[in-house]
């Protein structure tokens, strides 16, 4: 299915003389693509299906529908779970590990935690085998004093094994390596001379940062992907220069920022969350254009409703995810809060006569009953259906023309009407309603974490079911607006336009601020700024403005929670300029109050890490590009405004007579009263009664309660 | 239609509503917390009960699970307090931590506010956390060799924080005196009243939306669903009455076993779990209070019934029958702080006892010790340094599979703490932090292996350990045949000699010298099922990857391995 493509007028004439930039996202079901043409000003998307096994086909058939010669292309950047999925299938290489006497079993060990908080059950596989683990003697302690010299020889034999047994790739993974590198570079220089292999690193390499597990866990999945991602990337690389591209190829990271192909072929790990971060990019784009600083985004996808927090224009960022149970990866990334609750999860009574939903989902095969592939449990998606809400005749995420309505009235009846005695409307009302208070549940909870209040908030809904659940947001959780993106089906691919280069290193300090080594530190920061902006350089993309920041892990000592300190560091000419004990100090004290209202008296503050952030502004693009081209004003677009159609929806335990638009036509400045519903080839937006819907001057939809 | 009678969209929405407010407030207290236990381990948890029974309502998802059951009972005890003193008005809020009545152990303060809607009663909130230190003789509270509660920690019984909404300071001032960490327990008790104050905030909010009567229908109907789920999951289990035995190695005073016994008894719709025959109270800090063994009964229960939820119905067709002056249902002053090992082994024998209804139902034996590890000493500058933590081991196996090699013990869902963060923050060094190999009981599925860890002091004036462990003489026990795990292992070196302590399991004031070590080798789980039915190529692969050895694999399973295909 490809999307119409918008021909809008240029607002601002740019001097590049390639044309376009094409974002692209390739996500379980769907690839999306957005383009850019920034010297005509239009703005394309598409929407073709995923292929299997190899992705890449799908990403050169989405590129086809809009582009002729791929000459035309400046950038391609690329959002992918390519390498989540590997970790998900367990596809990655055969995996060795050389590490310290008496440690070869952290991996599987992990931090002593269980899959489930109750029943026991499930247990674990790490990602290498034991037999591949290896120890040899060395050993480094806390301080970075050597107890015991790496022995070579053994590295050497245990290399030769490893190799013997077949591993592509190996992690060296050696206690303490995050105070003194020392032991492991020595062990990598041997195994390199010996085995030429770009798939060899070190934990130092990957994460100079104190926690053993997840150093290692973050090193070893990362030699797990390198084989399998460097391959699908250098596949892509390749096809799309055999069709003429000769542009930059970069890949988005799970920080929200893009890197280079080869910088991504060695950190493949910094990608598990590319595409949804990109998602929260767009998404913070396009509200902040919009003038909301503070959204909360919902991507109601097939299984999940993944809930991210933009505050004062920033996204959140966690430092670490956990891929799978037992498979942390610790990189900075943005923070998004899953709950099982998707357009498939599936609605079931307990033996307590209790309505649920989810976690168990139909995913989109055999997706809901609907699609008459073989599911016949009810999911969100059939009640939806039922209730009118989505158009049987033009299904999205569906590959075939119809959706079967009494399908999924049968499948709603007998798992739910039946049980608790209710007719078909009113279960599937039941179903919705409780899909909507877990969601809204999710929307609050992630504020109340991070200390927000969600009525300061915008929600912005995004995916294609989003724009389904919006006004529910609104009235269970007392958000006064949602803004709902003119494209909301291809928000990750639009991101993968928008987001900055970044780049981002962390380095273990361990130091109490009074006993600080202030030139080491500063070493540090100026190494990270050396490699941040050589990656900057290579990166052949426009960069309008760079970024530098530093932040330090701290806490007083007995803590074992840390703040993140902003610390005030100039960076001249490349070279980043000292900074004093007193400043620090004072950076902590703020930073401290802020989290905790108040400082400890003669607490020891101290230094745990080191994180610098390299950030290459990439030239952002007008969203106007991509807004209807007329408004309402315009006499001849009356037409524009006349409902297409009109269908029964229920809402609220009666069908009302609601009028269909297409969404796209919509002049700006379109009011429409709910009950409506806006369409679009891969969203339905519903505007509930009592609810009112604005196009916004960039083609977004505002909903707000109507005025009485 | 009856009053009590509520739509089942309502009920399912309003479920979830409340539980959110539960968890809200647990999210509350994680993030104002100061202290690494509640802000990291989340040893803590929030909930809505009962008006005039106590009984839990809705609780918070994130809470440590042995809270889910012990928290009406420390609200039972408020509504005592109140009674007896006929004195109970809107802002008031309760503090406690007294284990004997309605607590775990002196650790976890109880904070609890009777939450009234247009004047009227409506349902208490309430809040525990763990404290970082509450005074007593040792840092932590952790005092293997208490005799008394008094020689834990200071000891609050319920008394009222704040009167009609104002907070008594003299109160507050008693509370911070009593502790090593001050600050730590202010910051717990901001965080605590911080999570009240959202939950009245929060329930304000659902009462003008919904109104008091269908809110209050709701937590009936819920109750009364919890009740039939537990019902329904009862009758889908044969009749009959089902034994297990199990032992404590001692109680750290004195060096004789202690039984722990439970029957479970199910007839139609109705269970009973009785534990006569369970040792009488003892010397030592094994001792638990009746709220938290009843706590213990529930958590056991949603370990075999995950789905059940966090609400008092579910207990309403369980019986659980206690003998008066066991170690199951001790007096004051009896010390309870080593109350972790008692409710895993009660844990352990209502799994064994459950096994024999049904072998899909239950799972085997968990490691079913804490190990909490004491090494302390002083630094050259003279400054004293305590390293204080709990240590892994394996899982039992199942009918759905192995067991997970080194988990977190059943009642608890904490993470260990890194070995390089133990490593920067005290003068030791890990020689070893490792799977045991061979520690898990063998069977159709074998449980999972427990771990070892060996720790060299590295400070030139030496150290003192401390251990309080378990299975050290009883190891963890297999279900529909499966076999025993390992024992629990502690050695100490001294003078080029590896030793173990004289109560096998637990260790007081051994000394050690620079270079020396201690070495903790903690049980694996118990096995699930015939070790004859064990797949060949499942048995030649763990010998393969080293985690069972050739002569053990022979000795528990014979030598069929030997032919499987396995490279």
């Amino acid at each position: 299915m490809a999307l119409s493509g918008v021909k809008v007028n240029m607002t601002e004439k740019r001097d590049t003389s390639s044309s376009c930039m094409a974002g692209v996202d390739v996500g379980g079901t769907f690839t999306d693509v957005f383009i850019l043409n920034e010297h005509t000003g239009t703005a394309k998307v598409a929407k073709v299906p995923t292929s299997r096994p190899d992705q890449s086909a799908s990403f050169l058939t989405g590129l086809a529908q809009h582009i002729n010669n791929l000459s035309e292309l400046s950038v391609v950047v690329h959002g992918t779970t390519a390498g989540t999925n590997a970790l998900l299938e367990r596809k990655g290489a055969k995996t060795g590990v050389i590490t310290t006497q008496g440690l070869r079993d952290v991996l599987e060990m992990r931090r002593r935690d269980r899959p489930r908080t109750w029943g026991l059950r499930g247990n674990f596989v790490p990602i290498v085998e034991r037999q591949c683990r290896l120890e040899v003697p060395e050993r480094t302690l806390a301080d970075g004093t050597i107890k015991t010299p790496v022995d070579l020889q053994a590295v050497k034999l245990a290399a030769e094994q490893l190799q013997k047994a077949g591993c592509e790739s190996i992690a060296i993974l050696f206690a303490n390596a995050y105070a003194n590198p020392a032991n492991e570079e020595q062990a990598v220089k041997v195994v390199r001379d010996i085995w030429p292999n770009n798939h060899v690193a070190t934990s130092s390499e990957i994460l100079p940062e104190i926690r053993e597990f997840e150093r290692f866990s973050t090193t070893a999945l990362n030699a797990y992907l390198q084989p399998e991602v460097s391959g699908y990337i250098n596949r892509l690389e390749n096809a799309l220069s055999k069709d003429g591209f000769a542009g930059e190829f970069m890949i988005v990271q799970s920080n929200g920022g893009v890197m280079n192909a080869d910088v991504a072929c060695k950190f493949p790990v910094r990608t598990a969350l590319s595409g949804p971060a990109a998602g929260v990019i767009a998404a913070g784009h396009i509200a902040g254009s919009a003038g909301f600083d503070n959204v909360i985004t919902g991507d109601v996808g097939g299984t999940s409703f993944d809930v991210s927090l933009i505050a004062n224009g920033e996204s959140m960022l966690s430092a670490q995810t956990a891929v799978d149970f037992g498979m942390v990866v610790r990189t900075p990334m943005i923070e998004i809060t899953t709950i099982g609750a998707g357009g498939g999860s599936i609605a079931w009574v307990d033996k307590g006569g209790l309505l649920n939903i989810g976690p168990e989902s139909a995913g989109s095969n055999p997706g809901p009953a609907a699609y008459g592939l073989g599911n016949d449990r009810p999911t969100v998606t059939d009640a939806n259906i039922v209730l009118g809400r989505i158009n049987i005749d033009q299904p999205i995420g569906k590959l075939s023309n119809r959706l079967d309505n009494s399908a999924a009235a049968a499948a709603i009846d007998k798992h739910i009407g039946a049980p608790l005695g209710m007719g078909t409307e009113a279960a599937a009302e039941a179903i919705l309603r409780v899909a909507n208070s877990r969601m809204a549940g999710a929307v609050r909870l992630v504020s109340i974490e991070r200390g927000f209040n969600p009525k300061q908030f915008v929600f912005m809904p995004f995916g294609g079911g989003g724009g389904l659940h919006a006004c529910a947001m609104l009235h269970d959780v007392g958000i006064a607006a949602a803004i709902v993106p003119r494209y909301p089906g291809v928000t990750s691919a639009m991101g993968c336009v928008i987001a900055d280069v970044r780049q981002d290193f962390v380095q273990t300090i361990n130091a109490n601020l009074s006993d600080l080594n202030s030139d080491k530190l500063l070493a540090f920061m100026q190494a990270h700024v050396k490699q941040g902006l050589q990656l900057l350089d290579n990166a052949n993309t426009k960069i309008d403005a760079t970024e530098i920041t530093f932040e330090l892990d701290m806490a007083y000592i007995g803590q074992t929670h840390t703040v993140s300190v902003a610390i005030p560091v100039e960076v001249k000419q490349s070279t980043v300029q000292p900074i004093d004990q007193t400043s620090i100090n004072d950076a902590f004290d703020l930073a401290y109050r802020h989290s905790f209202g108040r400082l400890l008296d003669n607490g020891v503050k101290r230094i745990i890490n080191l994180r610098s952030a390299v950030i290459g502004k990439r030239p952002k693009f007008d969203l106007r590009t991509l807004a209807p081209t007329h408004t309402n004003k315009d006499e001849n677009n009356k037409d524009d405004c006349t409902p297409q159609c009109a269908r029964r929806v229920h809402f609220a335990n009666q069908w009302h007579k609601t009028v269909i638009y297409d969404r796209l036509s919509l002049p700006v400045g379109t009011t429409i009263d709910g009950p409506a519903i806006l369409e679009q080839p891969d969203t339905t937006v519903l505007i509930e009664p009592g609810f009112q819907g604005r196009v916004d001057e960039f083609g977004n939809t505002i909903i707000k309660a109507q005025e009485s | 239609m009856s009053q009590s009678k509520i739509d089942p969209t309502t009920l399912a929405v309003l479920a979830g509503r409340m539980e959110q407010i539960a968890d809200e407030m647990d999210a509350t207290l994680f993030r104002a917390a100061f202290n690494p236990i509640i802000a990291e381990a989340h040893d803590a948890s929030h909930g809505i009960y009962h008006a005039q029974s106590g009984d839990t309502l809705i609780q918070g998802k994130s809470g440590l699970p042995i809270f889910v059951g012990v928290m009406a009972l420390g609200v039972k005890a408020v509504i005592e307090k109140a009674k007896k003193d006929d004195d109970l008005a809107d802002g008031d809020i309760f503090i406690f931590n007294d284990a004997h009545i309605g607590g775990t152990h002196l650790s976890d303060m109880r904070l609890i506010q009777p939450y009234y809607y247009n004047e009227e009663l409506f349902c208490f909130l309430a809040s525990v956390g763990h404290w970082h230190d509450v005074g007593g003789a040792v840092p932590g509270n952790y005092n293997p060799a208490a005799t008394d509660v008094f020689q834990e920690a200071v000891v609050i019984p319920p008394v009222r924080l704040a009167r009609a909404g104002k907070l008594n300071q003299d109160i507050i001032d008693i509370l911070m005196r009593n502790t090593r960490l001050p600050q730590s327990a202010q910051g717990d008790l901001n965080g605590q009243l911080s999570a009240l104050d959202l939950g009245v905030q929060r329930m304000d909010e659902l009462l003008n939306e919904y109104g008091a009567v269908t809110v209050k229908n709701a937590l009936v109907a819920l109750s009364d669903s919890a009740e039939s789920l537990m019902r329904s999951e009862i009758e889908a289990l044969p009749n009959g009455r089902w034994e297990a035995e199990d032992f404590l190695d001692n109680d750290g005073i004195v060096d004789e076993p202690l039984a722990i016994k439970v029957a479970l008894e199910i007839s139609n719709d109705e269970l009973t779990i009785d534990f006569a025959g369970t040792a009488m109270q003892c010397a030592g800090p094994v001792n638990i209070a009746l709220p938290t063994t009843l706590a213990t009964a529930y958590v056991a229960l949603k370990h075999l019934f995950p789905n059940l939820p966090a609400n008092a119905g579910v207990m309403r067709p369980v019986n659980v029958l206690v003998p008066e002056g066991s170690i199951l249902s001790a007096e004051f002053p009896a010390p309870t702080g080593g109350y972790t090992e008692t409710i895993l082994r009660m844990i352990d024998t209502i799994f064994c006892a459950a096994a024999q209804a049904s072998q899909t139902l239950s799972v085997a034996n968990a490691y079913g010790t804490i190990n909490a590890l004491c090494i302390a000493g002083k630094r050259d500058n003279g400054k004293p340094w305590v390293m204080f933590s709990f240590y892994g081991g394996g899982h039992g196996a199942n009918c759905d599979g192995d067991g997970l090699n080194h988990g977190n013990a059943p009642i608890s869902t904490a993470t260990i703490p890194p070995m390089e963060i133990l490593e920067a923050a005290y003068p030791v060094m890990f020689r070893q932090w490792a799977l045991r190999p061979d520690s898990a009981g063998a069977g159709k599925f074998q449980g999972g292996m427990g771990a070892i860890y060996e720790i060299e002091v590295l400070e030139d004036n030496g150290a003192e350990a401390f251990l309080f462990g378990e299975r050290g003489k009883f190891p963890p026990q297999g279900i529909a045949g499966g076999s025993t795990a390992a024992l629990n292992r502690c050695h100490y070196e001294n003078d080029g000699q590896w030793h173990s302590p004289p109560m096998v399991s637990k260790m007081r004031q051994v000394t050690l010298k620079q270079g020396e070590a201690v070495r903790l080798e903690t049980p694996g789980g118990g096995g699930f099922g015939k070790a004859s039915e064990r797949d060949p190529d499942s048995i030649a692969t763990d010998v393969h990857a080293g985690l069972i050895s050739e002569d053990y694999a022979d000795s528990v399973y014979g030598t069929l391995w030997r032919k499987s295909k396995h490279d």
